[in-house]
């Protein structure tokens, strides 16, 4: 028998509510599958098994407090007889995941919400509405997002009378949380982290150029956004320079398995979340779009997974669509580094002993000392820059 | 489609970036000024903005024509002149 655990969804997370159960006992479950969902300070989180097996038991209720680390289900496995028991900590448990572990099934989302669609309501929350005979869009939704969560319903319940809209702005409970969990992260990062920075400016008209020529053909619903180019070397950057893709933990450098980087997407109504594209390096263009709509659509709904939340080996912040230049990162702990990008901006560039007018971008490395020295963090930032100032060899045919 | 109102053009323009940001105060928007940095409309809103008008008014922006978008009065103009010819 193995024990399902409630997982440690960030280095300060102590507890999560379990909201709601998604198996039921007796039923069989796969490796990757989502079987819970958890509140936290981020938000409610889709949590992931990492055993295949079958349900024994469910031992935490919804709607229950549980710390990190405490049994929440009993799983009988498929390798019984060998007796293992899964292992409580994230850390091995992520090691333990295969590399090539396809990602779960993405949920089926619209990609554009039709207008008074827009209520956004966990389904533990929604469910219980439904139980106490709530309309929940005249419930005023508190977490993430403006999100109605199961405290909300409950609230609702006790005082007799829906609140007026759903939508509202958060109250500032939830942003206090979400402020709270960001400020101890970074807070921990600049007490713990001696960060060193490197920056470079790069004109990217190659890069636009490819980018134009790949979309001219396609719908719009089809096109690659310029982003998708900058995963892409960043990626490719990191597997030539794996020392940059890891965490530092118990005083020494631990490489990540595979290269899963964070995208750190600022969310409507405040707050950050830095779920993990997986596998970033292995996706084709269209797979990346694909897959970083899927990401940016479920974190703004609040649907990112466990596993999203601490796959990450570094993280990449572009701040370039608010109008900043240039971006000197704070890397999340127990990452070592952060690549940061400002805005597109026209420039005059000296090209051939001419000076034009060029579209430039500049990139920028945030990185450990203790990890790395600055001779490493060039490398990075070269590769880096070579590729997307030569998108064709992105992804060479 | 052709005759729809320059009004009525802007109404289902507000739609489309309210459907992508529904907290946007769109009214304090100044009309001559960039919408995208105001609102917070990353490069996957306006993707989903594009993919919403082309939907409700069929005109499809290829990306060489995305620097005319960049006001509301622009974009309001374009979609006008490309639901004109």
């Amino acid at each position: 028998m193995s024990e399902f655990r409630m997982p440690s969804l960030g280095a300060d997370m102590e507890s999560g509510t379990l909201v709601e159960w998604l198996i039921r006992p007796g039923e069989r479950v796969e490796r990757g599958q989502v079987v819970a969902v958890v509140e936290t300070q981020k938000g409610a989180i889709d949590v992931e098994i990492w055993e295949a097996g079958s349900v024994e038991r469910l031992v935490a209720e919804e709607g229950q407090k549980v710390p990190v680390g405490e049994v929440l289900a009993l799983i009988r496995g498929e390798d019984e007889a060998t007796g293992r028991q899964v292992p409580a900590d994230r850390h091995t448990l992520e090691a333990s995941r295969a590399p090539d572990l396809s990602p779960p099934p993405a949920r089926a989302i619209p990609e554009t919400p039709a207008a008074g669609e827009r209520l956004r309501i966990s389904p533990a929350a929604r469910k219980r509405a439904a139980e106490l005979g709530l309309d929940p869009a005249g419930v005023s939704g508190s977490g993430v997002g403006g999100s109605v969560t199961l405290d909300d319903i409950a609230r609702a319940a006790e005082a007799g009378e829906p609140a007026p809209s759903a939508r509202t702005a958060p109250t500032t409970d939830a942003h206090a949380a979400m402020r709270q969990a960001i400020a101890a992260a970074m807070a921990r990062s600049k007490r713990e982290i001696p960060h060193y920075y490197l920056g470079h400016t790069l004109c990217v008209e190659p890069a636009l150029a490819w980018l134009e020529a790949h979309n001219a053909e396609r719908p719009v619903a089809e096109r690659l956004i310029f982003p998708v180019l900058q995963l892409r070397a960043v990626a490719l950057a990191l597997e030539a320079v794996p020392e940059l893709n890891g965490w530092y933990r118990d005083g020494a450098f631990q490489p990540a398995e595979g290269v899963h980087l964070g995208v750190a997407i600022a969310l409507r109504g405040g707050g950050l979340v830095a779920p993990a594209l997986h596998d970033t390096d292995r996706l084709s263009p269209d797979a990346m779009m694909t897959a970083l709509r899927d990401l940016l659509t479920r974190a703004r709904k609040d649907r990112l997974r466990s596993s999203e939340l601490t796959a990450a080996g570094l993280t990449v912040t572009n701040l370039g669509d608010l109008g900043v230049e240039s971006v000197q990162g704070v890397i999340y702990p127990p990452q070592v580094a952060l690549v940061g990008f400002g805005c597109l901006v026209e420039r005059p560039w000296v090209r051939d002993g001419q000076v034009v007018a060029a579209r430039c971008l500049h990139a920028s490395l945030a990185a450990d000392h203790r990890v790395s020295d600055g001779a490493i963090g060039a490398r990075f930032l070269r590769q880096l820059t070579d590729h997307l100032q030569e998108p064709e060899r992105l992804w060479p045919t | 489609m052709a005759d729809l109102s320059r009004d009525a053009l802007r109404d289902t323009v507000i739609d489309c970036i309210l459907a992508v940001a529904p907290e946007a105060d769109v009214d304090a928007l100044s009309p001559g000024r960039p919408w995208r940095e105001a609102l917070e409309i990353d490069s996957f809103d306006f993707l989903n903005i594009l993919v919403d008008l082309e939907k409700r008014l069929g005109v499809s922006v290829p990306e060489s024509d995305y620097h005319e978008l960049a006001t509301l009065d622009g974009l309001i103009d374009y979609l006008e002149r490309r639901l004109a010819s």
